[in-house]
């Protein structure tokens, strides 16, 4: 490190503030719209598993080697098929949602009681209105345990993503090794700020499933 | 595409590309080596105070706090944290700043995993053991460690899985990074690079699953019959 400049440099950080913002929201709405689409083709994964209960196993073990591969080698295999840059980024990011969503959807409603279910039919209700006054409220603790977990996952993945060139927050981690020398306070801001970003994601997801179900703890 | 996939396989089975320092078996061995070593630190440094802790049942709220922060830090963030500050330190920076960002990866997972593991093994069993006049040590070792293996054993792998995958982030900031090299040398050459690029994610793929696989059938080999009938669904780790 050169002598004369400070560990962490707080001036770079004040005279930042406004392109650290901007890369905070891009980082925000990156892991938005992966997590948002990943629930919505989860669902549908959930729902093709819970009517054929054989797909269950085909669709988790398809998940879970997506899962394993390393999203610099995901970003590489996918630039054959939509080249390198933002739906790169976005199909894999989503990719990573999937097996956990998947997983937790198909649970939390298989996991509700069947006399519970019987309840409801004896009380009248028909299956749409028991899906989503019964079923989809008492599986909800287990589906938002899934959203926080892939949503976490996702805050940090999209720090990677910015050797496409997109980044958010990790814009400023790669870049702080860009200089011609290293910049530790760029690197530090990157991480940290995704850290505490995941960390309140974490935190607001268990809010709003408190606040939806509030006759059950967190599991 | 498919005369990308004969540029790969053509790279591939390349001898050029099997010697030397920079060839396949060379970066195989370092791409292990730097996941193996944090991995195997992390388990002898985590596991000791995991089982302790939960079998007296201390602290119940830690194993899921530390797995929840250590999911919160990026990978790549404490990566390259690692390099910058331990670099200019005189590490060599193909070795320990890669290593103890790993390491620091590796530790929620295993630690988490095997608290877990030992709080979860059924009370009826440990009060069994303990009726039968096994001393604390002797139900930890033959009660509580064989029951609760294949979670702590999920932990492990949950560890040395995402420990190998976030391997070839390094060389996006520096050397090393096992066939990460290929992918980072192979991006930044464009067009001209596509078919190294590619090759190094199918080895980075290749492997990952294939330290997954492998590991998967060890565990086998250390959990007791019994107790594999038990076993619950396997948690799902981290993506890197």
């Amino acid at each position: 490190m050169n002598g004369d400049r400070p560990v962490f440099d707080w001036g770079w950080v004040f005279r930042n503030l406004d392109v650290i913002g901007e890369r905070i929201l891009q980082h925000l709405a990156f892991t938005g719209l992966a997590v948002g689409i990943g629930l919505v083709v989860s669902s549908l994964l959930a729902a093709a598993a819970i009517r054929w209960r054989a797909l269950y196993g085909p669709i988790t073990g398809l998940g879970g080697v997506l899962y394993t591969i390393p999203s610099l080698a995901m970003f590489v295999l996918l630039q054959p098929l939509v080249g390198i840059g933002f739906t790169n980024g976005l199909i894999a990011l989503v990719t990573y949602t999937v097996l956990i969503l998947t997983k937790n959807i198909y649970t939390g409603i298989t996991g509700v009681p069947d006399e519970v279910r019987e309840a409801a039919d004896g009380m009248g209700y028909r299956p749409v209105r028991r899906f989503w006054e019964v079923e989809l409220p008492l599986a909800l603790p287990v589906i938002v345990a899934g959203l926080r977990i892939a949503t976490v996952t996702v805050v940090g993945l999209v720090t990677v993503t910015a050797v496409l060139g997109l980044g958010g927050l990790g814009f400023f981690i790669l870049d702080g090794f860009r200089r011609s020398v290293w910049f530790p306070t760029e690197i530090v801001v990157g991480a940290a700020l995704s850290a505490v970003l995941a960390g309140l994601l974490d935190l607001g997801l268990l809010a709003l499933q408190r606040i939806l179900s509030p006759w059950r703890g967190a599991s | 595409m498919t005369e990308l996939i004969g540029q790969v396989v053509a790279w591939l089975t390349d001898a050029s590309h099997w010697v030397g320092r920079d060839g396949i078996p060379a970066r195989t061995v370092e791409h292990l080596w730097l996941a193996l070593a944090p991995t195997s630190a992390a388990v002898a440094v985590a596991v000791p105070p995991a089982v302790w802790l939960a079998h007296r049942r201390r602290f119940p709220f830690l194993a899921n706090a530390v797995v929840n922060v250590g999911r919160a830090v990026p990978s790549f963030g404490i990566l390259a944290a690692s390099f910058v500050f331990l670099v200019p330190l005189g590490f060599d920076f193909r070795f320990w700043p890669p290593a103890v960002a790993l390491f620091a990866l590796a530790l929620p997972p295993v630690f988490t995993n095997t608290y877990a593991a030992i709080a979860g093994v059924p009370r009826h069993l440990v009060e069994a053991a303990r009726g039968m006049g096994l001393t604390e040590r002797q139900v930890i070792t033959r009660i509580e460690l064989p029951v609760g293996m294949p979670v702590l054993l999920a932990g492990v792998e949950i560890a040395l899985v995402q420990v190998v995958a976030t391997v070839p982030l390094a060389a996006v900031i520096a050397g090393g990074g096992g066939f990460g090299q290929y992918i980072v040398r192979g991006f930044a050459q464009g067009v001209a690079g596509r078919v190294e690029a590619f090759a190094g994610a199918v080895l980075v793929a290749v492997l990952t699953l294939g330290v997954q696989g492998v590991f998967r059938s060890a565990e086998r080999l250390v959990v007791p019959s019994g107790v594999r009938r038990m076993r619950r669904e396997r948690p799902v780790g981290r993506a890197v």
